[in-house]
């Protein structure tokens, strides 16, 4: 096991995809969200899946209990805004009466969940109930009219045409279904980063059964860390069944230096502005959450 | 027997809905009782009639001013417990007591209900309406490894139970607005949503991402702000979920 100030305990790391072409066409990366779920799924590890699916406005995620592949696939691909993953999982232990239940989420979203299950305040019977938690590597998110802004006026592209958003190499990029592709330098988007996200001490979901990313490994693939006993458990059965391609992590460019070091950016960048809030006022601050 | 600790039910003016919750632990409960605490008082269960000493007394209800025995009842159980625990959003906030102002037969001057903290001090609370079976079974055990356990699980027992002895010092009172006061207009909302699957009447729901409550649906019992992780959050604890979920489980066989 390994324990580190920036990557969180993970027992191993690996590059890796899916081996289902129909689940990689469309997946943001490798793939890994989407195929694990739809391998417990299949297996009976877990009776559902709370994901970010389609929404009623182009691009506006919203959370929904998936209980099969269809659904699964449905959710594929990054979507740059807010979804409350959170929000149903309560209701997936009652109204859907799940028993097992899978989640993605950001770190943040994972927090919330590893919270909800060691104090159950409003959550009953969920702790329990949880069977695998995925995470997601995250940077920052926007709210719904930050990514209207960023692609209709700085991209000046209409949401609908839009197939595929990524922030990757320094760049927010746009590609449409026709081939264009727009790219904004990151610094425009700084502005529109939701605010409560300058506050985040987890950049690669330190506290997920497996967690998984873009960044490390080259396109098409994606980064994971196996990090739970629970984790490692359905990971090793997945590899058994032939779900994942893996290559070792020091074999694939850039690697984990990167994820090390945009790790260490963001925790030291938000660090910062914690110490900042403790004096924000005069003679007065703003609250920390982290007691 | 002797290395048990006790622990009593005081009912105040609660709907025992917080007791039903300690019950659904079910087998749980009767581990607790057989392995780790006797239940020296509680009125619904057992024919003890007067509030004895105890190690634990779990406080259901908030206090009506205009009932005598009442405020002697939760005078004596801060005399006679050496932790108090608020058990359910009545006992900490109110909860819906919180609306109460008399008027009605046959005690028609009952009007006034304060949660228990405005009359002793409380040290733990766990909030939530109803307060739910597994808080209240991880309670017990750490307030059981805190009184009884070696070194190392009174370490952890204090810092698990340390979130919830700040939230008894903190306040007593709470509602979804709380959301908006202490997180939201703090920068600290992240849009996870753990406050609307909190709620128990729904009050809460997320529009473009963030918590939009409906104050007239809100009875509050401070579940939404307790539950959000932006309200308080212990890397200490959470980040040892996997060894604290084992030690729980493995104490509940």
């Amino acid at each position: 096991m390994v324990s580190d100030n920036f990557l969180g305990n993970y027992a191993s790391v690996v590059a890796a995809r899916s081996t289902d072409k129909s689940i990689l066409k469309g997946a943001q990366d490798g793939g890994i969200v989407t195929q694990l779920f739809a391998y417990a799924l299949e297996e009976g590890i877990i009776d559902g899946a709370i994901v970010a699916g389609p929404g009623d406005e182009p691009w506006k995620p919203v959370p929904v209990v998936a209980t099969t592949v269809e659904e699964l696939l449905a959710a594929r691909g990054t979507k740059y805004n807010i979804s409350p993953n959170m929000q149903l999982i309560k209701e997936a232990t009652r109204s859907y009466g799940l028993d097992k239940v899978g989640i993605v989420g950001t770190p943040c979203q994972i927090q919330a969940l590893r919270k909800g299950q060691l104090y159950p305040v409003g959550l009953r019977d969920v702790p329990d109930k949880i069977a695998l938690a995925v995470g997601i590597f995250c940077m920052e998110n926007f709210p719904y009219q930050s990514i209207v802004q960023l692609v209709e006026d700085h991209a000046n592209t209409k949401l609908e045409n839009v197939t595929k958003m990524d922030i990757g190499k320094g760049k927010f990029w746009v590609y449409t279904g026709r081939g264009a592709s727009v790219q904004l330098p990151l610094k425009i988007t700084h502005k529109y980063e939701q605010a409560g996200c300058h506050v985040c001490l987890d950049y690669v979901s330190n506290l997920a059964d497996v967690s998984t990313g873009s960044v490390g490994t080259p396109d098409g693939w994606s980064t994971v860390f196996v990090r739970t006993k629970n984790g490692g458990d359905i990971w090793a059965k997945a590899i058994a069944a032939g779900c994942f391609e893996t290559k070792p992590m020091d074999s694939v460019k850039p690697g984990l230096d990167l994820v090390t070091k945009l790790a260490t950016e963001k925790i030291t960048k938000n660090q910062k502005t914690l110490a900042e809030r403790a004096t924000f006022g005069v003679g007065k601050g703003l609250r920390n959450p982290y007691i | 027997m002797s290395n048990k600790i006790s622990v009593g039910h005081v009912h105040m003016s609660g709907c025992t809905g917080c007791l039903v919750s300690f019950a659904d632990n079910y087998g749980g409960l009767l581990t607790i009782l057989d392995k780790y605490a006797d239940l020296v008082y509680c009125l619904t269960l057992a024919d003890v009639r007067h509030i004895p000493e105890m190690d634990v007394a779990l406080v259901e209800g908030s206090v009506c001013l205009q009932d005598k025995t009442a405020v002697e009842e939760i005078k004596e159980t801060r005399e006679r417990a050496k932790i108090v625990v608020a058990l359910g959003g009545c006992a900490c906030y109110g909860n819906i007591t919180r609306f109460s102002r008399g008027g009605q037969q046959n005690q028609p001057q009952h009007e006034s209900y304060l949660p228990i903290g405005d009359l002793i001090d409380v040290d733990v609370y766990i909030p939530g309406c109803a307060p739910t079976p597994q808080m209240i079974r991880n309670v017990c055990v750490m307030a059981y490894l805190l009184l009884k356990g070696n070194d190392d699980q009174k370490k952890l027992a204090a810092e698990y139970l340390k979130p919830l002895m700040s939230l008894a010092k903190a306040c007593t009172s709470s509602c979804g607005c709380d959301i908006m006061d202490s997180v939201i207009n703090q920068g600290l909302c992240m849009g996870c949503g753990s406050c609307a699957a909190s709620c128990p009447t729904r009050a809460i729901t997320m529009q473009y991402g963030k918590p939009n409550v409906d104050r007239e649906q809100c009875i509050k019992c401070g579940a939404c702000v307790s539950q959000c992780p932006r309200s308080w959050f212990s890397f200490d604890v959470v980040s040892q979920f996997e060894g604290i979920t084992d030690a729980i489980n493995g104490a509940m066989e």
